[in-house]
């Protein structure tokens, strides 16, 4: 009995084992059905019309390609996004291609992209001259680019031109000074008890945001190749320090703990993307600038998204000629309605208005065409999400109100500087 | 041998046990055995995800728990949070058991309302409770009423940290609660009648009679609060991520950040390891203490 039990348990732990190599390890057999070839690309929008414009482009890249049976655009959380690609690639279900913010360096840095620029150069009527300069270098490298920027959106600071009335306030583009902007901002909390201004998606978590404040003062979080960092120079302290008066002195910033939401009527002014513009709901009347002057002089800031191909996926062929469909001229126009395109020949206030009902083509021009030539990105790296966490770890008792600025600078370059010098 | 004499009703009865056994058997090794088998040859790799390049690195990850200078912060903030976790949520569920083990008006709901946090989402809850405590929020409007300004809860260590306890005390004591309700209810009340007739006072019975009775029931809630306690994940990722600094940071967050935010999966199974060793080794101590504490009737 005992030797036939033992028998048995041998069969059923087999059974298990040869369940288990079946189940895991190993590469996946190629994808490509009798039927065609199935295209997967990561997004992290959710908005049903942008989902819409995407599937009718792959429609009719689908009607031109009968070998592909389905293209499909699998729409992540944006907070989880790129832990959630990361996991995918790492378990072997690597997208065809796939949206990337601060992901994109690490991404380059591992060899994991496809290089694009032979291939868009060579389909015919695709005008890679069209690109402009100053958006393809944060995905390029050593002359490759290796993701389109298919969404270049300024930062602009939006005036909530109610509230400041309310307060008897007013305010002028020419010539806006952070300064001003702080002081104003005080004197409308002070007035009507509502926010002077806030960083959107900030919230004394994500400081990479800061970045839409520092250039103002010169500042960078690091030096160009990343080497060095730069957090703990004098033109940051003078920065960090506008921006601890704002919050204790001036009390024009909400202090870390408090929510204000400028779409919401909450505050005065915001800094956000001019993408945002859809936020505004006309609950009250709003004015949309360039970001305000700082010590050092104007400057401009974007915020930037790329797709690119992953030389993991399944059918890297056929997802690159996808891209380079996807972002021809034709439908890089469709897409410029939702995101600020890289193309020169879109880049017209009265083209972007054609498809934006928030702003007007002056706006647009200004805000937009205008600011990026010459913008700088927020700070990216390779192992963003390392060097954002163990940057705001130190970071944090910059926000308390007697804190030393500089020497908690100090110590955030102590923090970081490992990271940058790996 | 015919198949009729090899299925004897014993052997019939023993395939049946198998069967019975196999999914929880199967879903322990694909999800328990399995895992953890692949997180110590993971805590022994090096593995960029983006280049699909792993290999062997000879035990680094182990020598960086030693030169790690986060790890003792996170060390202490998990010994802080799980200390505090477990020595509230026992002594206050066992406070209210006593409390709500009486005859009175509307005890029923009372009970209902100190186990209803247990069945609401612990994401939706710990939400509610980041609103509450924000500087703006209403707690601190609670306190404004009477005169009180309260402190930037979440946004100072000693605070932060007291608030993560907070809310997980509160939204888990429910469970001690009903598990000292039910062994409350099984102390014989005989017990009870002739330490009275001896003179017994209030306090000596408590400790006397009714502690030792319910011993079981605390070493199991108390395997069960540990275990939790070192587990709370959802509370400190809402609440405070960590933060500030690494205040609130415990080591099962700082497992997720390394191994799925930092993509450190070496060095985050390294980690996990650890974790796993210390329920392992507070279960099996726990376990072993139950001789000298653990009063089983018979």
């Amino acid at each position: 009995m005992t030797s036939i039990r033992r028998l048995f348990s041998a069969a059923v732990a087999g059974g298990l084992a040869l369940a288990l190599v079946a189940c895991g390890g190993g590469s996946k057999p190629e994808a490509q059905s009798p039927d065609g070839i199935d295209l997967r690309m990561t997004v992290w929008t959710s908005n049903k019309d942008q989902l819409a414009l995407f599937t009718s482009i792959a429609d009719a890249y689908r009607a031109e390609h009968p070998n592909v049976r389905r293209i499909t655009f699998d729409s992540l959380p944006f907070a989880d996004y790129n832990s959630t690609l990361t996991t995918q690639i790492a378990g072997g279900n690597t997208p065809d291609l796939a949206w990337m913010g601060d992901l994109s360096r690490d991404l380059i840095a591992g060899k994991a992209l496809v290089p694009l620029t032979d291939k868009l150069k060579g389909t015919a009527g695709w005008e890679y001259g069209d690109l402009v300069d100053s958006v393809t270098a944060e995905f390029s490298r050593d002359g490759q680019l290796y993701a389109y920027p298919f969404s270049n959106s300024p930062f602009g600071l939006y005036v909530n031109t109610d509230l400041l009335a309310k307060a008897g306030q007013t305010v002028g583009q020419s010539g806006l000074t952070w300064d001003q902007v702080s002081k104003i901002g005080g004197a409308v909390n002070a007035k009507t008890g509502k926010a002077g201004f806030v960083l959107r998606d900030f919230d004394y978590s994500s400081w990479n945001v800061l970045g839409t404040v520092w250039p103002g003062w010169g500042a960078s979080a690091w030096n160009e190749d990343g080497s060095q960092c730069g957090m703990n120079s004098d033109q940051m302290v003078s920065a960090f320090q506008f921006l601890h008066d704002a919050i204790y002195v001036d009390k024009s910033m909400p202090g870390p703990g408090v929510k204000a939401d400028f779409f919401a009527g909450d505050a005065a002014f915001t800094v956000a993307q001019v993408s945002r513009a859809s936020l505004l709901d006309g609950s009250f009347k709003y004015a949309v600038y360039p970001l305000p002057k700082g010590p050092a002089g104007e400057y401009s800031v974007i915020g930037q998204a790329g797709v690119g191909v992953l030389r993991s996926g399944k059918h890297v062929e056929q997802a690159t000629d996808f891209l380079a469909y996807l972002t021809n001229p034709v439908n890089a126009a469709k897409l410029a309605q939702y995101f600020p395109p890289p193309r020169k020949s879109l880049l017209t206030g009265e083209k972007l208005a054609a498809s934006n009902k928030k702003l007007s083509a002056a706006q647009l021009q200004t805000v937009v065409v205008d600011q990026l030539d010459g913008a700088v990105t927020l700070p990216n790296h390779t192992k963003p999400a390392e060097i954002s966490q163990k940057g705001k770890a130190a970071l944090d008792p910059v926000w308390a109100k007697d804190a030393d600025v500089k020497s908690v600078l100090g110590k955030v370059c102590e923090t970081l500087q490992p990271l940058l010098s790996r | 041998m015919s198949m009729t004499a090899f299925w004897t009703g014993r052997r019939r009865d023993s395939l049946a046990g198998y069967l019975f056994v196999a999914p929880q058997v199967a879903g322990v090794v694909l999800f328990v055995l399995l895992p953890v088998a692949l997180a110590v040859y993971y805590s022994f790799s090096t593995w960029d995800i983006f280049s699909g390049e792993m290999h062997l690195n000879g035990g680094s990850n182990y020598a960086d728990l030693v030169t790690d200078p986060q790890l003792p912060k996170v060390l202490l903030s998990t010994l802080v949070f799980s200390s505090g976790v477990v020595v509230l949520n026992l002594s206050i569920g066992l406070l209210l058991a006593v409390m709500l083990n009486r005859r009175f008006a509307g005890v029923t709901a009372f009970r209902a309302i100190f186990f209803s946090p247990v069945v609401v989402s612990v994401v939706a809850w710990t939400l509610v409770w980041g609103f509450l405590l924000q500087d703006n929020g209403g707690i601190n409007g609670l306190l404004s009423v009477v005169g009180i300004d309260g402190p930037n809860w979440l946004q100072q260590g000693p605070t932060a940290m007291a608030s993560v306890i907070f809310a997980q005390v509160v939204r888990s004591v429910g469970v001690n609660v009903v598990l000292f309700l039910a062994a409350l209810q099984g102390v014989p009340r005989e017990l009870y009648e002739a330490a009275r007739i001896d003179g017994a006072n209030d306090r000596k019975i408590f400790f006397g009679i009714t502690l030792p009775m319910i011993s079981p029931t605390l070493l199991l809630t108390g395997i069960i609060t540990v275990v939790g306690a070192l587990q709370a994940f959802a509370q400190i990722a809402v609440l405070t991520q960590g933060g500030p600094g690494v205040s609130t940071t415990v080591l099962v967050y700082y497992v997720f950040q390394q191994a799925f935010e930092f993509n450190n999966i070496g060095y985050g199974s390294t980690l996990a390891l650890l974790l796993l060793s210390f329920v392992l080794v507070l279960t099996i101590l726990q376990w072993q203490l139950r001789r000298k504490w653990v009063f089983y009737e018979g």
